[in-house]
């Protein structure tokens, strides 16, 4: 495919805009123009009549936050069809984890089929940063990232380490409390 | 004689409560002015029950953070100019506002009432040395915080405003010749003609190109964007960098009362100060449609300087010397020379 090559003819500088003042002028006429139509916009809201909004603000905690479909949030353990989590400490997450926020051990598996299981799973999403390369490493699909879940802010940093249960979401993630001794 | 000082008293001290809450709106309205124009909605989060009234309430919200904040002066610093400075640039810049025509005489109950708080007859010029005054206190700022960068910051607010100083004498010169005088009220009265029986001779009308040279050199007296390059607050830190709380919101609003008494002069010789051009008013209802007329005119000449502020961007430092010095001032010096001369002409006709 042939690159298309678009010229950009670079703007002169004419006596014109040397003057500076018609340029001043154009310049005001945009943004009294926004003003205005963004005047007409919110007042046609007010007034309960509809139409396009006059922002583009997104006021967040009133309204949801607008992500992509597919934006990488907190991770998910997956589990067997019997409840048992699917990892098998493995650890090619932990080794390809750029940011060395997760840690395993590893325990003798008592089922016949795989040879070992995690006795403990910890992700810290106040290391984390979201690559998802723990989800592309894993050889028996254990690790999933949810999309769009975003709120995960707490009050101390050990409250940011996810244990199994928490991941599998078999407990909920307790709500972090604000700490005086932090 | 006891009457009349009181009377100018409570004059004053409503044109200096007038400045101070119309700087507090100004605060309100450059946020929402900008906010809309760039398609945002501003600050709202501010409530008082429930009500955020569209973010009127973060004015007071900052007003009661300012005063409770800790009153900190850097240890190097020289803690008494450190807190004169921003005083010596509020108190001079809100003793202009007393010297601004904002009512014409009016003849109520007996006897005449001016409505301009100091009646002075060369007003003009003690507008302008008071507003140049003001460059005292933000170079006091700039030293009495002992840090560079403080100091630099005062020193590129001195040679700005000293510079646009000259330009906005030298603008206004045309305007006080046509008018012949210095007073303010009389620089008014002097609007109320008509040119031909239908056009009111503003200041506009005749001094046309003084009127942008003032807008311009104005708009760089109040250092406020295109020409904030005294604080540059993005990039470069300011002279009121080692400032906080009150005293930091003290040259805010020193900021928004300079572009009230700039805008004030716009209106005042430029715009027909209080005057509703073909109504003579007259009586007490005449005096409150003056000080109306005059508050829509200022309310329409800073929405024009705010505008005008969210518009452009900021010039490098030598672009505002440049633009100061090689084409204001030759450019007011050719005006005044051309309305001289112009004037003369038409005398000896």
């Amino acid at each position: 495919m042939a690159a298309t090559v678009a010229t950009v003819r670079r703007p002169e500088r004419t006596l014109a805009t040397r003057i500076y003042l018609i340029e001043v002028f154009r310049g005001l006429v945009v943004t009294t123009r926004h003003l205005l139509v963004n005047l007409y916009r919110h007042a046609r809201r007010a007034l309960g009549l509809g139409g396009p909004a006059g922002a583009v603000t997104i006021q967040y905690p009133e309204d949801p936050a607008r992500l992509g479909a597919r934006a990488r949030t907190r991770h998910r353990l997956l589990k067997r069809d019997d409840g048992s989590p699917r990892c098998t400490a493995c650890l090619l997450c932990e080794t390809i984890c750029p940011a060395r926020c997760i840690r395993i051990t590893a325990e003798d598996s008592p089922v016949e089929v795989v040879e070992k299981r995690a006795k403990t799973f910890q992700i810290d999403l106040g290391l984390c940063v979201f690559c998802g390369y723990c989800a592309e490493a894993c050889p028996v699909d254990a690790i999933h990232m949810d999309a769009n879940k975003v709120e995960l802010s707490t009050y101390t940093r050990a409250d940011l380490i996810w244990d199994m249960a928490e991941l599998m979401d078999d407990k909920p993630k307790r709500p972090s409390l604000p700490s005086l001794h932090p | 004689m006891i009457g009349q000082t009181v009377w100018t008293a409570v004059k004053v001290a409503l044109a200096l409560g007038f400045g101070m809450n119309m700087a507090g709106l100004l605060a309100w309205l450059e946020r929402k002015q900008s906010a809309i124009s760039q398609d945002r909605i501003g600050a709202n989060r501010a409530a008082i029950l429930g009500v955020s009234a569209w973010g009127l309430f973060n004015q007071i919200a900052d007003a009661l953070k300012g005063l409770t904040k800790e009153n900190w002066v850097p240890p190097q610093g020289r803690p008494r100019l450190h807190a004169l400075a921003p005083a010596i640039s509020l108190g001079f810049s809100l003793f202009c506002l007393s010297a601004l025509p904002f009512g014409g005489v009016v003849h109520v109950a007996g006897r005449l009432w001016s409505l301009q708080p100091l009646e002075s007859s060369f007003g003009l010029p003690l507008v302008l040395c008071f507003l140049s005054l003001g460059v005292h206190g933000v170079v006091m700022a700039g030293y009495a915080s002992g840090s560079n960068y403080g100091l630099l910051g005062g020193l590129r607010a001195a040679a700005q405003m000293i510079s646009y100083e000259v330009c906005l004498a030298v603008s206004l010169a045309g305007c006080a010749f046509i008018y012949g005088t210095l007073d303010l009220q009389q620089a008014v009265l002097w609007q109320g003609r008509l040119l031909g029986g239908w056009l009111p001779a503003w200041g506009i009308v005749v001094q046309p190109a003084a009127f942008l040279l003032f807008l311009a050199a104005g708009a760089a007296v109040t250092k406020r964007a295109p020409f904030d390059v005294p604080e540059g607050e993005s990039e470069i830190v300011g002279y009121f960098v080692e400032y906080s709380g009150m005293k930091f919101l003290m040259f805010l609003i020193t900021d928004f009362i300079e572009s009230i008494v700039i805008a004030g002069l716009i209106v005042t010789l430029f715009l027909g100060g209080w005057q509703i051009p073909w109504v003579t008013l007259t009586g007490a209802l005449g005096g409150v449609l003056m000080l109306a007329a005059f508050s829509a005119k200022l309310l329409l000449v800073l929405l024009l300087l705010m505008q005008i502020r969210w518009t452009l961007p900021r010039f490098r430092f030598d672009q505002v010397l440049d633009l100061g010095w090689k084409n204001i001032l030759p450019l007011a010096m050719l005006n005044f020379i051309v309305t001289v001369w112009g004037v003369l002409l038409w005398r000896l006709r």
